[in-house]
């Protein structure tokens, strides 16, 4: 077990926390008692023999906005079916509001990682959204009045009104996004898991949706677990991050993690972490370039390479 | 040819024929938008011909080729259900499950070679020449099929449009799969009474393509869906009657028109669209 530990990204040196537990939160105006969002205990989750990820233990109270950084094939997909009760744990325990995950969960609105939609799918915006109200109860699926005023409620919350009517496959990209949030949160629910909602969106949408997903959270003090390759266009609204490499993570609030000794810890290699005008950037040393965390590929691959090596760790 | 049109609608067969190509359509022009949205027409040309071996299967034993149809083209939507669903596995599976069914064919229609007439009725479909018990059976089946589509209509709409956010909003993604093949499996067997096994697609394509063409309102396009398939049956079927030739001939055409129809007038929905700002 102790041979393991060092395979994570130890918590940063200055948190009197043992490695595993999570950073002590801040005071906040969360309940006393109230349960958490989400309650990973040594979780681990595989593929057969791939392990993804091991061990992993995180506390998320509710309200947060929890940023899911990582490379590509790092699990934060994997880490989102999880918590909707798709994918089970190969081991620990993990708790969504306090219960096990189940799939169909209504507390639970999701925005899948974005594929498009065909330009011919005979789908409007508005029935997109519908599906978020009933798409999933047996029967013709009618909508009832007040269905269809939740779904009115939810176009006008992303704005998206003005091309509801217009089918989905034309739309741009930012604009499919902001329906697929509409869909997510039209059921009213208490965690928003977004997978890369940012991806192949340019500078603006991708503010644009960062603002309506993290507005949402200050409002409704909603928690949201937010996939991103770059941490920077969240940073104002992150209050957590999640990083993992290559079946290794370091978990704790954003500042705490986001150091030069934990992000060294997590690459198993000497990186530097610097802020440059309100932006973050890794630099590896290994390369000597400058390396923005929204490349995190381009990271020195970790002293015994990938796959295989890491997943005996996890076993361990 | 009018003359003849009112003497053979005085028939109780013909009214049959043409209350059971209502059903028959209807059933089509629902199951073809799923079709259509699901890139299925592969599965559909294997179950009818899977299940013309069935029918010629039961033939041979001297029972009806309609319950040979449908038993045929159940088990196929089993055994393709079964083996795999995802799309590039099931390209594959579909294809060596039709290839191995046919061949089956082949061998017990050299063994049935005395009644070809009733293989070749298959092929191009021969409404005219249903039994009134195959056309009860027809019926019922219709019905069900209906019953079936309307109870699953919502969730199957989500799984085909959305499928990943319908499983994580606990839509049995998997199960409405298998129970939408034997629903198509049903289809194909009405279908094919009307138009035969080789052009069974006319029905089962045609018309939730063309209603994709024409509208991006998912009620509305089911509707033209349904409206199409039934100008093509029934509007084939009176032609047949009239002219003396064969229903299938005036089903496809029908339907063939109404699709270029559909493509002619597509840029024009297009620009009303744009007008509209949407
Ligand atoms: N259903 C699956 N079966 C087997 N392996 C999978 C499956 N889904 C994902 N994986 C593997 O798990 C790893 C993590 O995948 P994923 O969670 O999608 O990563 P990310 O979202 O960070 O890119 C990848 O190596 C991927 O190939
Ligand atoms: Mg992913």
């Amino acid at each position: 077990m102790n041979a393991d530990d060092n395979r994570h990204a130890p918590a940063p040196a200055h948190a009197p926390a043992p490695a595993h537990a999570p950073a002590p939160a801040a005071a906040d105006n969360r309940a006393p008692d109230e349960e958490p969002a989400m309650c990973f205990d040594r979780a681990t989750l595989a593929y057969g023999d791939r392990v993804v990820w091991s061990e992993l233990s995180m506390t998320v109270p509710q309200g947060e906005f929890l940023a899911v950084l990582g490379p590509n094939g790092s699990g934060k997909t994997s880490l989102l079916r999880a918590l909707l009760g798709l994918t089970p744990l190969a081991g620990g325990a993990l708790d969504v509001l306090g219960k096990p995950p189940r799939r169909g969960n209504p507390d639970i609105g999701y925005v899948p990682q974005h594929a498009g939609f065909d330009r011919d799918v005979p789908l409007r915006g508005r029935d997109l959204v519908g599906l978020g109200v009933n798409g999933h109860r047996w029967g013709f699926g009618r909508l009832s009045r007040a269905d269809k005023m939740r779904v009115e409620t939810a176009l006008d919350d992303v704005q998206a009104r003005r091309y509801a009517d217009a089918p989905i496959g034309r739309l741009s990209g930012g604009e499919q996004q902001r329906l697929r949030i509409a869909q997510a949160l039209v059921g009213n629910p208490r965690l928003l898991l977004c997978d890369e909602p940012l991806a192949s969106l340019d500078m603006r949408y991708q503010q644009e949706i960062t603002e309506l997903i993290g507005d949402w959270s200050r409002q409704r003090r909603g928690t949201v677990v937010f996939v991103t390759h770059d941490v920077n266009p969240v940073l104002s609204y992150a209050s957590r991050v999640v990083f993992v490499v290559d079946g290794r993570w370091a978990a704790g609030r954003t500042d705490d993690v986001l150091t030069t000794e934990t992000m060294s810890g997590l690459y198993q290699a000497p990186v530097e972490v610097l802020r440059v005008k309100g932006r973050i950037v890794v630099v590896g040393e290994a390369s000597g370039a400058g390396l923005d965390l929204d490349e995190p590929h381009h990271f020195p691959a970790p002293t015994g390479g990938h796959g295989a090596h890491v997943d005996r760790g996890g076993h361990a | 040819m009018i003359d003849q049109l009112v003497h053979l609608l005085g028939y109780s067969f013909v009214q049959n024929m043409l209350v059971a190509g209502v059903l028959v359509a209807v059933v089509a022009g629902l199951v073809s938008r799923f079709v259509v949205a699901r890139s299925m027409s592969f599965a559909v040309h294997a179950l009818a011909e899977v299940g013309f071996t069935g029918s010629v299967g039961f033939l041979l034993l001297g029972l009806s080729p309609v319950l040979g149809l449908l038993t045929g083209s159940m088990v196929t939507a089993l055994v393709i259900g079964g083996m795999g669903l995802r799309i590039r596995e099931r390209d594959s599976v579909v294809g060596l499950v039709m290839a191995f069914g046919l061949g089956l064919g082949v061998l017990f229609l050299s063994l049935y070679n005395r009644y070809a007439t009733e293989a070749i009725a298959l092929l191009f479909g021969a409404i005219t020449s249903v039994s009134s018990g195959d056309l009860v059976l027809l019926v019922v089946v219709a019905i069900v099929t209906i019953a079936g589509l309307g109870i699953m209509y919502r969730p199957l709409t989500f799984a085909t449009v959305d499928p990943v956010v319908a499983e994580a909003r606990g839509v049995p993604v998997r199960l409405i799969s298998i129970l939408f093949l034997l629903l198509l499996a049903a289809a194909v067997a009405e279908a094919v009474q009307v138009v035969g096994v080789l052009l069974i697609l006319t029905l089962l394509i045609t018309p939730g393509a063309t209603a994709e063409r024409l509208t991006a309102h998912p009620g509305q396009a089911t509707l033209v869906s349904v409206v199409i398939a039934l100008l093509a049956t029934e509007g084939g079927i009176v032609l047949a009657l009239m002219t003396s030739e064969p229903v299938s001939f005036f089903v496809t055409t029908i339907a063939f028109f109404c699709y270029v129809s559909a493509r002619l007038v597509e840029p024009v929905t297009d620009r009303l669209r744009a007008a509209r700002g949407q």
